[in-house]
């Protein structure tokens, strides 16, 4: 089942503090191989904390692991991923005449996926 | 712990923008590494304590170790060949260092970006248009009695934003602190940032632009129609609250983040926010002010603008500096497959680009100047290791609010500062301009020889 979502990249404390230790370092790619989505829509897929999901959009794919928030915190159909390479995976090289490429609030497909670890499939 | 330790007083933590010179580092200086980072949030505290004197190699050429010498020479070679370079990163360096890196792009023509472009930079294009209402954070410290966060999440990317500047301190008509302010928040997530609001407000996302729009005709008294509720979730009475409270405080202040410029409508929410601080000015006082990521990207602002004209997204191919955000900004140059070379400075843009940015950066040659290795550092046809500024590097960086900073650090680097590295790359390449008769690159007969730049 896939369903498209909207998602958001952003700093995290984790992700700055893993930052520090090195970027090519096991918990920064932990950090930012994590997306956050709400527990309702969690629910709805069949997704449980830790399982993986992957992301798509026109220009590329990640698969990375998800994790439950609060539906008050984070809105149905709202996902949240700390800046990294997944990331940067999805983003489209468009930028409307301005430098930046949207980052923020684009439109992915999320499927639950099952079998292949992290490593081989977001290569 | 050895014995030989010295206390850094008033040392700068430069890990982002609050660039925070209340540091009291205590430093074991045999084994060369921070122990104690006394005042730091807890970003800060990660800063200092990884950075560990690691035994790396000076520089790498195609993945051998090489001497800095040895690299600085591929490197100018490197750019000498080249017919349409790009200069890119810098928000992570010494305003030395950013000087000399656009000394290198005037000499040789090349496009010069910084990490501005994919910050930041839609607020640069919006400033251009409408203006900056502006202030220093001492200001806000001491007189700001309404906080608006735009956009952000300080807690997890500027902690002590809050603790230093505004909210909690007491200042000179603030005397109760958090007491004497209202603290806005809006967002379209609740972030670990909204505690600290008396105020939080849940946009939609994609509908900042809305509002703020909507913001701005309430302050007029236009009539706003309660469907606004339908189009950005949030209601109209809340949006007239606001307003009042923007209309009768003493001084208040929009701190906007990456969530307007990242966003659909990028440098219109940004123009839309700056707006209304301006419109507010018929009322009371009122300023708006990014907040800034990397430690000394507002550097990078302040050096290239002072020196082009222009605060990123420049080109020197025709001898004098033209701006054009979408045409010279590194992810357009790259994702259109247009340069043949990139010097990139303190930045990682293989691990932050677009997939078709970072798949041409690796058919180019890249020299890379950072302290770690990173995504960028692996794809680099030559990879400086430089001395980290602020904790062994000294200089100038400024701050979010384009204050100064004079940095203290902690103890000495076995590797050269990206100052070093960029200098002796700009002197090798004025010899290898002299000597190739005044032009650089494959095109050199169809480049205008500007006169070498006197520094
Ligand atoms: S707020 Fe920023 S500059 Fe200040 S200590 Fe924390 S990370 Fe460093």
């Amino acid at each position: 089942m896939a369903e498209t979502m909207s998602l958001i990249a952003g700093r995290s404390s984790k992700q700055g503090t893993s930052l520090c230790a090195g970027k090519l370092e096991p918990e920064y790619c932990e950090v930012t191989s994590t997306v956050e989505m709400n527990v309702n829509d969690m629910a709805r897929l069949g997704l449980k904390d830790g399982d993986r999901v992957r992301l798509r959009t026109e220009v590329g794919e990640a698969v990375v692991h998800c994790k439950g928030r609060d539906a008050a915190d984070l809105p149905l159909g709202v996902l949240f991923i700390a800046y990294g390479p997944p990331s940067s995976q999805l983003m489209g090289s468009d930028t409307a005449g301005t430098g930046m490429p949207l980052s923020k609030n684009f439109e992915v497909i999320v499927e639950p996926v099952t079998g292949q670890s992290i490593g081989e499939e977001a290569r | 712990m050895s014995e030989n330790i010295r206390t850094v007083e008033n040392a700068t933590c430069t890990f982002c923008g609050c660039v925070c010179d209340d540091m009291i580092l205590t430093v074991d200086l045999d084994e060369k590494r921070i122990t104690r980072a006394k005042n730091a949030c807890v970003l800060g505290r990660a800063w200092f304590s990884e950075h560990k004197h690691e035994e790396r190699p000076y520089a790498l050429i195609r993945g051998k170790e090489a001497s800095t010498a040895e690299a600085v020479e591929e490197a100018a070679q490197i750019l000498a060949k080249a017919r349409f370079p790009v200069t890119y990163g810098l928000s992570d360096t010494t305003c030395e260092a950013q000087r000399q890196a656009l000394a290198i792009a005037d000499l040789i023509g090349s496009n010069l970006d910084t990490t501005t472009s994919v910050c930041h930079g839609p607020s640069g294009i919006a400033f251009e248009g409408i203006g900056e209402s502006t202030m220093t954070l001492g200001e806000v410290k001491n007189r700001a009695d309404l906080v608006i966060f735009w956009g952000g999440n300080p807690a997890a990317s500027h902690p002590r934003l809050f603790t230093r500047y505004a909210v909690t301190p007491k200042g000179m008509y603030v005397p109760n602190g958090k007491k004497d302010r209202t603290v806005v928040l809006v967002d379209v997530r609740r972030t670990p940032s909204v505690p600290v609001a008396d105020i939080f407000i849940q946009v939609k996302p994609r509908s900042d632009f809305e509002v703020l729009w909507a913001l701005r005709a309430l302050v007029k008294g236009r009539r706003v129609s309660p469907s606004i509720e339908q189009r950005t979730g949030v209601a109209l009475a809340t949006l007239e609250d606001l307003v009042n409270r923007m209309k009768s405080c003493q001084y208040g202040v929009l701190l906007f983040g990456m969530g307007l410029t990242m966003t659909r409508g990028r440098h219109f929410n940004s123009g839309a926010l700056l707006a209304l601080a301006t419109d507010l000015n018929e009322y009371t006082h009122f300023v708006a002010k990014p907040v800034r990521g990397h430690g000394n990207v507002t550097g990078a602002d302040n050096i290239v603008s002072w020196q082009t004209g222009f605060p990123f997204g420049v080109n020197f191919s025709r001898g004098y500096p033209r701006f054009n955000p979408g045409e010279f900004t590194t992810v357009d140059l790259l994702s259109r497959g247009e340069v043949d070379a990139a010097l990139i400075i303190a930045s990682d843009p293989a691990s932050n680009f677009p997939r078709a940015a970072v798949e041409h950066l690796r058919k180019i040659p890249v020299i890379v100047l950072d302290p770690n290795p990173t995504e960028t550092t692996q794809l680099a046809h030559v990879a400086f290791t430089t001395a980290t500024y602020g904790i062994n590097v000294p200089g100038t960086v400024y701050r979010m609010d384009d204050v100064p900073i004079t940095l203290r650090p902690a103890f000495e680097s076995p590797y050269p500062s990206d100052e070093d590295v960029l200098t002796a790359i700009k002197n090798r390449l004025r010899e290898l301009r002299l000597a190739r008769g005044g032009a650089y690159g494959a095109g050199a007969t169809q480049k205008v020889a500007a006169p070498l730049p006197s520094d």
